[in-house]
Order: structure tokens, then C-alpha cells, then sequence
């Protein structure tokens, strides 16, 4: 794997994976000095066009376990403001001698564009671009439902609120339903993408008539900042219809999940009370975020250049090396 | 992506094929028995030992030892498991992904522990076990046993248990199993 841009570019067999690549980084972040030396000396720089808290700590901590060295280029406080294009600063980046850059960007695409740019051994992690897609966080969404139940085959895992705005829904579909799941969108149709067209879901009106059946409710982020196109009467309105409230938690089956990639506005789409019950596992989801992060680094800079591997005259050594 | 990847975990695109068997199901039993006795007499008994296998191929022996240990001392250590991948030193040169997640269930501060292999070529797995180990604390001593030493150490490290010392050529490629241990050569499939 050379860039990790969509998680349509995995298929099942990557994600399962990744999974048990994450199962291993899980561990070594359990243990008293969780720190192991696999990506000494490898560089790795934050580029991020928009703001994110979460995400960039999380593969903050996820490059420091990992022993790699890390810089952060935000735009607030760069060259962007003096008017650098984004190919000279990823020009820039590239020829100071990084080894991966961590891209996250207001545009859809933006993480395409880069791994063009730069030359080939940079390896391009998207962690969010605009309305598009999130890869990692669909990784570590996977792996926390995952890690409750064990498989998603079979379940009925519902997308409850902005779909429209959330590059997270978008990722989270490909992943669920990869890994065979069915996925349930739930929004008001304003709220909805103008076209679901080669989106395996299906789309509903009323949370009430769904929630019953989901095994996982997953919530998504009302955007306050986009109230003002006007797309739902009100917040409160949203609550009313699609709002996570105590008393829909008791149309719940017991062992339904609620998720939530953060941040969360409490008493908007998941009131205060429901968001600390147990069934809510969104402080695992963060958890797991940084293992899942662990793993995706660790695989895309720790493999050899391809052809060591499948090579003839080495293979057999190496292979008792490895097994032995 | 993924095809490397799924390449690189086992068989690691290649078939073992044996050609001779140098120990049988027996002989492998009676090492074991004999091992566990020496690392009974030179502990002195088993106060403070815990067993490590590496991943994957100590795994099993770890356990046998174990059984083996109790079977004689009428106490069983505990059994823990490591795998060492993220302390290669070939991390970057080629694909090296861990085998299954790390199970140490004691601190080893203080702690005897016995490292528990298949397999002593190079050494360079164990110099990665004794890295790994010091997330878990800071072991009195470490001990080594293996099933088989091969031979073709690139590292100044020694076994303190050996099951057989065997001869062996770089390019082929020794198999342990409970069922025995055979010499023969990996065949790309």
C-alpha cells in the first residue's frame, strides 16, 4: 500500500488486515512504556488546511508510539497566509525529507493531488478531505463495532444526521458495508447528498421506525456552522425528529451501540445523558483511533521497497529468519 | 493495495518441503522433558520463572514446557507470548507485520525469564525479544531455549537450552513441529 486516500481503495481482506494489525498496536498501547522503535528515524509532517483537534492528536500520539519524529504545518501560522500555493509548500515539505504527510484539506481531492506531486517514495495519508471521505476514522469505526461484536456481518448499523457535510458517513458506509454490513441512512432530505447513486444504503425518513432494528446507531456532528443555508427549521426541530433522546434509547435493542465521531454538541443530535451511557462506546472510538492510526503508519512506512519480497535469491533465508 | 501485504504474511509466498527428518515426535517429547529438567537444576527450581514463547513458532513450545515443568515440579509458571515484529531491524527492508498480539500477563521485574524459540539462526529475533522485553519491565536474567540451533548467528548470542544442534545450509530450512522436526527447503509456490 503506497497512500491511504480512500477506503474504497480496500477491500475486505485489507480492512480484516488492518483490524489485526490494529489488534497488535491496541496492545502496545496498554503496556507500561507503550512505545516500541518500529519507525525510528522515518519523518512524518502534519499538513492541515483545516482545523482538527482530535484527528491530529490522535496520530500525534499514534507517530510518537511508533517512534517516528513528527512536524505540524498548520495554516494559521505559515506561509499560506503570505499567498504559497499548495503545490510550492508541498514542494517544500517534501524536499526538507519527509516520509509521509498526514493531509487534512477543506477540498475534496486535495489528498489526490499532492500524491502526484510528490515523488514516490512520500507516502499520503488523508485524514479528511471537505464533504469527501476520512479513511482513518471509517478504520477505527470498524474496529470499535468490531471489537464489541466481534464481526459486522449482519448487522444493521444506521447513519443518523448531516450526511450531506460528513466526509466520516461517506467513509463509513464503504467500510461497513464491506465488511457486510447493511447500512440505514437516517436525515431529513435536505440533509442528504443530492445523489446516492453506487451507495449500497438504504434511506430513511423516520428514526423512529428504524432505530429498533439498528445494532449500531451511529450519530453524526450537526453543523452549526451550516445552519445558515437554512437546511432544517431548527436545531430543536432536529432534535425532535432525529435527536438521540433517553426516551428513543428505550426503542433500542440492549445490545445496540451508540457511536459518535466527535466532537459532539450535547442535547443537538445526542442528548447529554445518552452520551455516557454504557452502550456508548465513543470514548473507545477514540481509543481505538490511535491504534488504527498506528497501524496505518506502520504499514504504509515500515514495508520494504516491493520487490524485496517475491525476489528469488533471498527469500529462503529471510523466511527462516521469520519463522524461526 | 494489499496483494504485497497478503503476500507477506504466511507462507510468505513459499512452500516448505522436507527432505529429511532429524528428530521424530519422540525425540522432540524427550528434548523437551530433558530441557525442562535443566531449567529446573539451573534455576535451582522454578521461583520467579516465567516462560515467554516467540511468536509463532514458541508459542507452542512455551506451553509444552510449561506442562512438561509441572509434570516434574508440580508447579506450572506462567506462559507468556511475544511477538517481536516492531523490533526487527529489517523494519523498512522488507515487509515484517506482527503474527498476533503480545501476551505477557506477569511484570517481569525481577523476574527469570526463559525465552522460547523453534528455531536459533541468526539471532537477530532474539535480539529483538530481548528490545521487546524491556517494555515490561526489567527481567533478573534472561534464558534462551530452542528446539533447534542451526547455526549462522549474525549476532554474539547463545542459546542456554538447546534441543538439537543441527548443521545446517543458509538456504535451507529447518521445520519444528510437535510431530518432529524435518530439514528440507522452501519451494516458491
Amino acid at each position: 500500500m503506497k497512500h491511504l486516500l480512500s477506503i474504497t481503495d480496500l477491500d475486505r481482506p485489507d480492512i480484516e488486515l488492518l483490524h489485526k494489525l490494529t489488534d497488535s498496536f491496541a496492545e502496545v498501547s496498554r503496556r507500561a512504556i507503550p512505545k516500541v522503535p518500529a519507525l525510528r528515524g522515518k519523518n512524518v509532517v502534519w499538513l492541515f488546511y483545516e482545523d482538527s483537534t482530535r484527528t491530529r492528536l490522535s496520530f500525534e500520539q499514534a507517530a510518537k508510539r511508533l517512534s517516528a519524529d513528527t512536524m505540524t504545518f498548520s495554516v494559521s501560522s505559515s506561509s499560506v497566509k503570505k499567498g504559497e500555493s499548495l503545490r510550492d509548500t508541498v514542494l517544500t515539505i517534501e524536499a526538507m525529507g519527509v516520509d509521509a504527510v498526514v493531509v487534512r484539506h477543506g477540498s475534496a481531492g486535495a489528498p489526490w493531488q499532492i500524491a502526484r506531486w510528490l515523488e514516490d517514495r512520500v507516502h499520503v495519508i488523508n485524514a479528511g478531505d471537505g464533504w469527501h471521505e476520512h479513511p482513518t476514522q471509517a478504520l477505527l469505526d470498524s474496529y470499535t463495532i468490531r471489537e464489541e461484536r466481534g464481526s459486522l456481518d449482519g448487522l444493521h448499523i444506521g447513519i443518523i444526521g448531516d450526511i450531506k457535510h460528513s466526509r466520516v458517513a461517506r467513509s463509513d458506509v464503504f467500510a461497513y458495508t464491506a465488511l457486510g454490513a447493511e447500512v440505514t441512512l437516517v436525515a431529513p432530505p435536505t440533509l442528504l447528498p443530492p445523489s446516492l447513486e453506487g451507495w449500497p444504503v438504504r434511506v430513511s425518513h423516520d428514526l423512529d421506525a428504524v432505530l429498533p432494528s439498528l445494532d449500531v446507531v451511529g450519530l453524526l456532528r450537526m453543523q452549526q456552522e451550516r445552519m445558515t443555508e437554512h437546511l432544517v427549521p431548527s436545531l430543536r426541530e432536529y432534535t425532535s425528529r432525529y435527536g438521540l433522546t433517553r426516551r428513543r434509547v428505550d426503542a433500542m435493542r440492549d445490545d445496540a451501540l451508540v457511536m459518535h465521531p466527535g466532537p459532539m454538541n450535547r442535547g443537538v443530535e445526542i442528548s447529554a445523558e445518552v452520551a455516557d451511557l454504557p452502550r456508548s462506546v465513543i470514548v473507545d472510538q477514540v481509543r481505538n483511533g490511535v491504534a488504527t492510526r498506528m497501524a496505518v503508519l506502520y504499514l504504509l512506512l515500515g514495508q520494504g521497497p516491493e520487490k524485496v519480497l517475491g525476489s528469488d535469491d533471498v527469500i529462503v533465508p529471510e523466511l527462516q529468519e521469520v519463522l524461526g | 493495495m494489499a496483494e504485497r501485504e497478503r503476500r507477506s504474511t504466511p507462507p510468505y509466498g513459499g512452500v516448505f518441503v522436507a527432505r529429511s527428518q532429524v528428530m521424530d515426535a519422540d525425540d522432540v517429547r524427550r528434548a523437551i522433558w530433558r530441557m525442562a529438567h535443566e531449567i529446573i537444576e539451573h534455576n535451582h527450581g522454578l521461583d520467579s520463572v516465567v516462560l515467554v514463547g516467540l511468536q509463532t513458532g514458541g508459542v507452542g513450545m512455551a506451553d509444552a514446557f510449561a506442562e512438561a515443568l509441572g509434570e516434574i515440579d508440580g508447579r506450572t509458571p506462567p506462559v507468556g507470548t511475544l511477538d517481536v515484529a516492531l523490533y526487527r531491524d529489517d523494519i523498512g527492508i522488507r515487509p515484517v507485520l506482527p503474527e498476533a498480539v503480545t501476551d505477557i500477563p506477569v511484570d517481569l521485574d525481577g523476574a527469570i525469564v526463559v525465552l522460547v524459540d523453534d528455531v536459533l539462526f541468526t539471532g537477530r529475533t532474539i535480539r529483538a525479544a530481548l528490545d521487546a522485553l524491556n517494555a515490561y519491565g526489567r527481567p533478573r536474567s534472561v534464558q534462551l531455549a530452542v528446539m533447534v540451533d542451526r547455526g549462522h548467528r549474525e549476532l554474539p548470542i547463545r542459546p542456554d537450552y538447546v534441543g538439537k544442534n543441527l548443521p545446517t545450509r543458509r538456504d535451507e530450512m529447518v521445520n519444528v513441529s510437535p510431530e518432529g522436526v524435518d530439514l528440507g527447503e522452501v519451494v516458491k509456490s
